[in-house]
């Protein structure tokens, strides 16, 4: 019983979590699946995200910024507006920038947040962190609090998803994906394609600053190794590929099963003896890399690839390449 | 007057110089594959490992070992050529891109596991600086860091405008098409500039580690900084790389120096910022770079 109990907690985990990174997923499928803008600096905002809602509902301390003691959702509300801001500014300074260039930028500004978090000791406590961040439904007992959070994320989760799946199929969505697909072509019929540029990374970013914040809530941590390209970051990616860009069913799918392998394989590493278990905490590093050149060689669309919207002549249209 | 020179215009010469290495292979593999190789930090610290190990191995000095360290790490780079970059050739550049910025990780995390995450010198100890005029102090393995980052880039020069596939290889970054119908092996071309590009990321990780020390991390540490000495010389443009590195590498070192009163004038912890400023300010105002490269 014990046992299976144990089991139950780990399941809410990793739902959790995998909620949590579907939203990440979600956020990053808008800016890259939908509008082709490559966001190399999940980790930035995330990490903003995260701290913004750690300082404003944390009780006051004198480690770092405040804290103001707020309620959890003013803080995850503000997490996305400042999100959102801070994307904004980005996207005005690079959204006109090529793919490559949007990429070399977007990973530059999240290691200029990363330097940020670390070095303004006085707002973030630096190299230690945020931590006692308050969690929802805290003080409810035992099983109930941890499935309570893990409804509210997967709650979130489904929520996000009509919004998004709303967007997809709206003039805007289809809007988004002729940008995509053909600029000029865009341009040519007098749309503004900087601006809807702009909107799409704002959107996605206030939506991974929610990632964030959730994120903190969940762990009552953050720290600046939360902005660490490679779990924020690259994770993400490879969820997004795997399970299918620009299909939101396939980013959610990704992010719960990459989740699961990512998680279920550190299980299988802790079992080993101590030397080994630190070396092939890399060779998992080395698989999910492994994984994203497999399906990006063969099977670009990912497991569920996008779904065309039905042209108005009711046929299928063909995809150029 | 001593002291800046010491402290601060020395070591942005040799910090420049080893962004101008590093930057060498990112012009050249963005202006004839068309794109950002995003591994190319990892290829950096690949190249101080394997120089590592040679060390130990063979007792003999960093600088000596050096081209079989480049031997090494160009087959290794041919190989992720061949099995994770060419299936791309005709694609989207951008999914060029995501796969270099998969094996990124994948370079990072076989060097983490075979040679572990601590931080390894190549010589142990510290070496005292030679004094010149009694106040000018000039550590040897700067002198000799700079010196062979001369010399390589003079080979390099050598190699673009006297070779064939130097020639070739100018030839690809200025039009593919053209060069594929004057009869030029594209497939040969890519090669080379994977060899070159990839000697010359084995040199800057080897001078960075020869400086410091090696660590797993020190590629990704400077990727930002070569990129930003690759925009800012111009794309395609070699020479311009290396402009573009001894800007970054000096403007890095002396935004720490007290220009006004007696603070720092910017944070060291803040000194990865610099390039990036650089970096983005090129972007927007003048994408082509210093050198008019060429604006994908």
């Amino acid at each position: 019983m014990e046992q299976f109990y144990g089991y139950f907690l780990y399941g809410l985990s990793l739902l959790t979590f995998g909620g949590i990174y579907s939203i990440l997923t979600l956020g990053l499928n808008i800016q890259w699946g939908f509008s082709g803008l490559f966001n190399a600096g999940i980790a930035g905002f995330f990490a903003i995200g995260a701290y913004v809602s750690a300082i404003l509902t944390t009780a006051p301390s004198a480690r770092h910024l405040g804290g103001y003691d707020m309620p959890i959702g003013v803080g995850m509300l503000v997490a996305m507006i400042v999100t959102a801001a801070i994307a904004w500014g980005v996207s005005r300074i690079c959204i006109r920038l090529r793919s490559d260039y949007l990429a070399i930028a977007t990973l530059g500004i999240a290691e200029i947040f990363r330097l940020i978090l670390k070095n303004e000791v006085w707002a973030t406590n630096g190299a230690r962190g945020v931590s006692y961040v308050p969690k929802p439904f805290e003080n409810i007992t035992e099983p109930w609090n941890q499935i309570s959070m893990t409804l509210l994320v997967l709650g979130t989760v489904i929520v996000l998803y009509f919004l998004l799946e709303r967007a997809r199929t709206s003039p805007w969505g289809r809007l988004m994906s002729a940008i995509r697909e053909d600029e000029d072509a865009a341009l040519a019929a007098g749309k503004d394609v900087e601006r809807l540029r702009i909107q799409a990374f704002v959107v996605g970013g206030a939506i991974m600053g929610l990632g964030g914040a959730m994120m903190a809530h969940y762990l009552k941590f953050i720290d600046p190794q939360a902005a660490d390209p490679l779990t924020a970051t690259f994770l993400v990616w490879v969820m997004l590929i795997v399970g299918g860009s620009a299909n939101n069913k396939g980013a959610i799918l990704g992010a719960f099963l990459m989740w699961t392998v990512w998680s279920a394989t550190e299980i299988l590493t802790s079992r080993l003896p101590d030397a080994l278990a630190i070396r092939t905490a890399y060779v998992r590093v080395f698989l999910i890399g492994l994984v994203l050149q497999i399906v990006l060689q063969k099977y670009p669309g990912g497991i569920l690839p996008e779904r065309r919207l039905r042209a108005a002549s009711g046929k299928q249209p063909q995809n150029p390449e | 007057m001593m002291d800046f020179l010491s402290f601060y215009l020395i070591p942005g010469i040799v910090l420049g110089s080893i962004y101008a290495l590093g930057a060498i292979g990112v012009s050249l593999t963005f202006g004839i594959l068309r794109f950002a190789n995003f591994a190319h930090g990892e290829i950096m610290t690949l190249g101080a490992y394997v120089t590592l190990t040679l060390i130990q191995l063979t007792g003999w000095h960093p600088v000596v070992l050096l081209p079989a360290a480049m031997v090494v790490v160009s087959i290794v780079t041919l190989g992720v050529d061949r099995y994770f970059y060419k299936p791309f050739r005709t694609s989207p550049v951008i999914i060029v891109v995501i796969a270099s910025f998969g094996m990124m990780l994948m370079i990072r995390s076989v060097t983490q596991f075979v040679w572990g995450v601590q931080l390894q010198a190549f010589v142990p100890g510290v070496q005292r600086p030679l004094i010149f005029f009694e106040a000018l102090r000039i550590s040897p393995r700067h002198m000799i860091i700079v010196g062979c980052a001369l010399v390589l880039m003079a080979v390099e020069h050598w190699l673009l405008t006297y070779t064939m596939i130097g020639k070739a290889m100018r030839a690809m970054s200025d039009s593919p098409e053209l060069a594929r119908l004057t009869g030029i092996n594209t497939e040969m071309v890519i090669k080379a500039t994977w060899i070159v590009g990839a000697s010359a990321a084995t040199a800057a990780g080897v001078f960075l580690a020869y400086d410091s020390h090696v660590d797993t991390m020190m590629g990704f540490q400077i990727l930002l900084p070569v990129f930003a000495a690759t925009i800012l010389g111009g794309i395609g443009r070699p020479y311009g790389a290396m402009a573009g590195g001894l800007v970054i590498g000096l403007a890095e070192e002396l935004s720490a120096y007290p220009w006004i009163g007696s603070e720092p004038l910017l944070s060291p912890g803040y000194k990865a910022g610099v390039a990036f400023a650089i970096m983005v300010a090129m972007l927007i105002w003048r994408p082509s770079g210093l050198f008019r490269g060429r604006v994908f």
